[in-house]
């Protein structure tokens, strides 16, 4: 690599619960919205841009060019290009990677990654009977041709399908695949409450110390994560009943990510681009890894691809898990972050799966998601990448220069991606 | 959706001016005898200084009449020669009375005030402009020439009351060495940028010339900073300080950061999301402008709140929370950017709004008048340190001016507050921007440690 992609700051708009105060808003307004608050803040007003890249995981087949559309309703010169980029819940923080990577080898000076996700506007397809018929009598060339088309339909077609929230080839959804990674690792029920507290808690804080002042916009009335509990606490959790793994499972409504809608946008550039602006580089990209594991045949869990990324990008530059002052684990669920932890510590599994000799050891926990993470944010899925990427750098740059955070995100499809920030 | 509503939209329309100047209003109010709220002339850029020509009188000797008639050259003013009180009505209507009363050592003299102004004010335009220039009674050699300085207050105030059609009378004292301060003062209070200050006092500092500027973007190249300018008048400002050629760094609230973005969009300016009662909020505003932009030139006080209440009712909450935005803010971060060493550029301004509260007082405001006093003493305060530093700090008190806000009120006491001033309407949030885009500018130089109202000449506090 040429040079390293420095991360100048980001914008995201609260996050809502599903069918709350963003449930009229598509993830066109969402995105363009977030992009026209990046662009106040940086004072981006008609700059063209080397280019957009973002997505969505829930997708209108209308907003097949997204994020291009969204930057031109936006503020930034409409002269900028875009393209959409979909890795379910990796897409923010791939969509970071290709923007850095694209800086890095000076194809671009500047760009934005970002994602956005409505689970409250998503897609209704139609029946896929429904469809053919459909089809049949677009293509027919006669009367009686379209006639004869016609006279398929069934009564039946008329139920939409709907998005689920599933693995296509396991059928499980991700909460009952996380369930059972859950129980394979043996993850207790309070730690997993442990964690969801201590993200509330940590994120209610990082508000109130005015820490999102610059990196989160209000949209449509709502001024902080509408997730968000800063009371919460473990008695309060512990009272709530199990929705994945049966009903001795120890996963709740409480400690899983709540479905969610938002969106969020990194501002990245290069150090030259940065400093003719009088911009600041809060940190850089230092590199990335991508992962994915067999949990269709191969008894792997879906979330736990990160796991197998981290230490070919440790490995790749020289660091071990320890060299790092803060790590963003996305909290798909607790049991997640926790069974990720527990595999890096445990000299089996290191040696099996990840061919290591020694075990990558413990993370120390109170660098562990310090201004909260999805859990209590809430996790749109495309937007989560964004609100990591343009926290982290924050944090970094507030701790000084030199300091190092890992970034790990996993997947549905049983992918992962994992990037290194240093200030 | 992601747009911020427009300005206009908010603003609820004075049906009455518009009744009044439609053609069946306008002879029913004549003949009723009622108040008839004229359509004031607004500033529109590159339009000239004036719709007419000017006329310049003298009472005495005068030292002002020359400089003051190359102002007029120079902005392209017709100069009509002063009309004799037989002079009729006949011939063109003048857009501007301009006064030299320098040269008035006894009341005696003030003879020759009435004997020009009588007849030239029979032939001003719609919207046109009384000023008069004196000295500051406080430097008269004698009583007697104090008496006759003074005397002029009472006059221009008196005329301010009697003019129609939407025309304002204003009162600018220099004293000895601050004529080359007089192009920017003379300019405003003839332009539409006034067209909502009437019945005012500027006395000017002595200061040296500027360099000029460029009338239609005074501000070019500036770094402004407007607190509270999510909306309203805030957002008024940053409006008219991006248009006159500033960079506008708009403040709020986060929590009003929608709204924030959209006005940073709009004027080409960036968004600063911070809650200026915060403990470290100085500091992230000097980090800011540091980082950002290397310094300010120009910083305008506009945050503010209401927590009304009679005194007897108020709560400790209501009385700090008014103090901590409204008062404590400005000095915490004026302070601040004045101790940041190189931060406030040289010619830096300061401008702060207060209000007509803060003036007249206002039955379940104490807080809220309080603060806003406070604000006149800082400023009054501060100007001779900024002075030093080649920069000025002033205060706009703005009276009833037509917002979100003053849209809620029940129907009655909105509309007495509107029509309780000599121009009989209320101001627009454009007109208090006017007001603090013109101390913002570079030729204010000698305007500094005033209090410049923006309410029309309301009778409240006058």
């Amino acid at each position: 690599m040429t040079r390293k992609a420095a991360i100048v700051g980001g914008n995201r708009i609260p996050f809502a619960r599903s069918g709350s105060a963003y449930a009229r808003a598509s993830n066109q307004d969402m995105l363009t919205a977030t992009l026209d608050g990046l662009v106040a803040r940086f004072g981006l007003q008609g700059v063209q841009l080397g280019e957009v890249v973002a997505g969505a995981v829930l997708k209108h087949s209308r907003d097949f060019n997204l994020t291009r559309e969204s930057v031109l309703g936006s503020q930034l010169a409409a002269r900028t290009p875009a393209y959409d980029v979909q890795q379910a819940c990796g897409t923010g923080l791939e969509a970071a990677v290709l923007v850095a990577n694209k800086i890095a080898l000076g194809q671009i000076e500047s760009g934005i990654a970002g994602g956005v996700d409505t689970t409250s506007d998503a897609p209704l397809a139609v029946n896929d009977d429904l469809r053919r018929v459909l089809l049949q009598v677009a293509s027919a060339r006669t009367v009686q041709q379209r006639l004869k088309a016609l006279a398929g339909l069934r009564p039946g077609q008329v139920v939409p399908d709907l998005p689920r929230n599933a693995e296509p080839r396991t059928g499980l959804s991700m909460g009952e695949h996380a369930a059972v990674t859950a129980r394979q690792w043996e993850i207790g029920r309070a730690e997993q409450d442990e964690l969801a507290v201590a993200s509330h808690r940590n994120l209610a804080a990082a508000y109130d110390r005015g820490f999102f002042d610059d990196l989160v916009t209000p949209y449509l009335g709502l001024t902080r994560d509408e997730n968000l509990r800063p009371d919460s606490n473990v008695e309060k959790l512990a009272a709530l009943g199990p929705v994945f793994g049966g009903e001795d499972g120890t996963m709740t409504a409480g400690n899983s990510t709540p479905l969610s809608d938002g969106a969020s946008a990194v501002l990245l550039a290069s150090d030259e681009w940065a400093a003719a602006r009088d911009l600041p580089v809060l940190a850089h990209l230092v590199d990335a890894q991508t992962a994915a594991v067999d949990h269709v045949h191969g008894g792997e869990g879906l979330l736990m691809a990160p796991v197998h990324a981290t230490p070919v990008l440790l490995a790749r530059n020289g660091l071990s898990l320890q060299d790092f002052d803060f790590y963003e684990i996305h909290e798909a669920f607790a049991s997640t972050v926790l069974a990720t932890l527990k595999a890096w510590e445990d000299p089996a599994f290191c040696k099996e799966k990840l061919g290591l000799d020694v075990p990558l050891g413990a993370v120390d926990r109170s660098k562990l998601n310090v201004n909260g993470s999805s859990l209590a944010a809430g996790h749109p899925f495309a937007a989560t990448g964004g609100r990591i990427v343009a926290a982290l750098a924050k944090q970094l740059h507030e701790a000084g220069p030199g300091k190092r955070g890992l970034i790990s995100i996993c997947a549905a499809g049983g992918q992962g991606v994992v990037a290194i920030l240093e200030s | 959706m992601t747009q911020p509503i427009p300005e206009d939209d908010l603003i609820v329309s004075d049906w009455y001016r518009d009744f009044t100047n439609s053609g069946v209003g306008a002879t029913l109010t004549k003949r009723l005898g009622l108040p008839r709220p004229a359509v004031l002339r607004r500033h529109e850029p590159g339009a000239p200084l004036l719709p007419g020509p000017a006329v310049v009188g003298t009472a005495g000797e005068g030292r002002l009449r020359d400089p003051l008639t190359a102002v007029l050259k120079d902005a392209g003013v017709t100069l009509l020669s002063p009309v004799t009180a037989d002079g009729g009505t006949d011939g063109e209507r003048t857009a501007a009375v301009l006064l030299d009363a320098t040269g008035l050592r006894t009341p005696a003299d003030l003879a020759a005030a009435h004997d020009f102004l009588a007849p030239a004010l029979r032939r001003l335009a719609p919207s046109g402009r009384v000023l008069v220039l004196a000295e500051p009674p406080s430097e008269a050699a004698d009583p007697a020439q104090a008496a006759a300085r003074q005397a002029l207050e009472g006059l221009v105030r008196s005329t301010a009351k009697e003019l129609r059609g939407g025309a304002t009378a204003n009162l600018l004292l220099v004293p000895d060495g601050a004529e080359g301060g007089l192009a920017g003062p003379v300019r405003f209070f003839l332009s539409g940028r006034s067209a909502y200050v009437d019945g005012q006092v500027v006395t000017l500092t002595a200061a040296g010339a500027t360099d000029g500027q460029d009338d239609d973007r005074p501000l070019a190249g500036k770094v402004a900073v407007v607190t509270g300018a999510a909306r309203g008048i805030g957002a008024a400002i940053a409006r008219v300080l991006a248009r006159d050629g500033a960079h506008v760094v708009v403040v709020d609230l986060p929590a009003a950061g929608q709204a924030l973005a959209g006005v940073a969009n709009e004027v080409g300016g960036t968004a600063l999301q911070l809650d200026i009662t915060a403990p470290d909020a100085p500091e992230r505003l000097v980090g800011h402008l540091r980082e950002r932009h290397g310094g300010v030139d120009v910083v305008v006080h506009n945050a503010g709140i209401t927590r009304d209440k009679l005194l007897v009712n108020m709560d400790a909450a209501r009385w700090n929370a008014v103090m901590a935005v409204n008062l404590q803010a400005q000095l915490d971060l004026t302070q601040a950017l004045l101790d940041a060493d190189g931060l406030l550029r040289p010619g830096g301004r300061v401008v702060c709004v207060s209000s007509q509260s803060g003036i007249a007082g206002n039955r379940g405001q104490t807080n809220y008048a309080a603060s806003k006093a406070g604000v006149i003493g800082m400023v009054r305060a501060w100007a001779p340190a900024l002075a030093e530093r080649g920069a000025t700090i002033n205060a706009v008190a703005p009276g009833f001016i037509v917002t979100e806000m003053t849209a809620r009120m029940p129907f009655g006491t909105r509309e007495i507050g509107s029509r309780i001033n000599s121009l009989q309407q209320g101001g627009l949030p454009v007109d208090v921007a006017e007001t603090v885009a013109w101390l913002a500018q570079p030729e204010s130089t000698g305007v500094n440690g005033q209090v410049v109202r923006v309410c029309g000449q309301s009778f409240l506090g006058a």
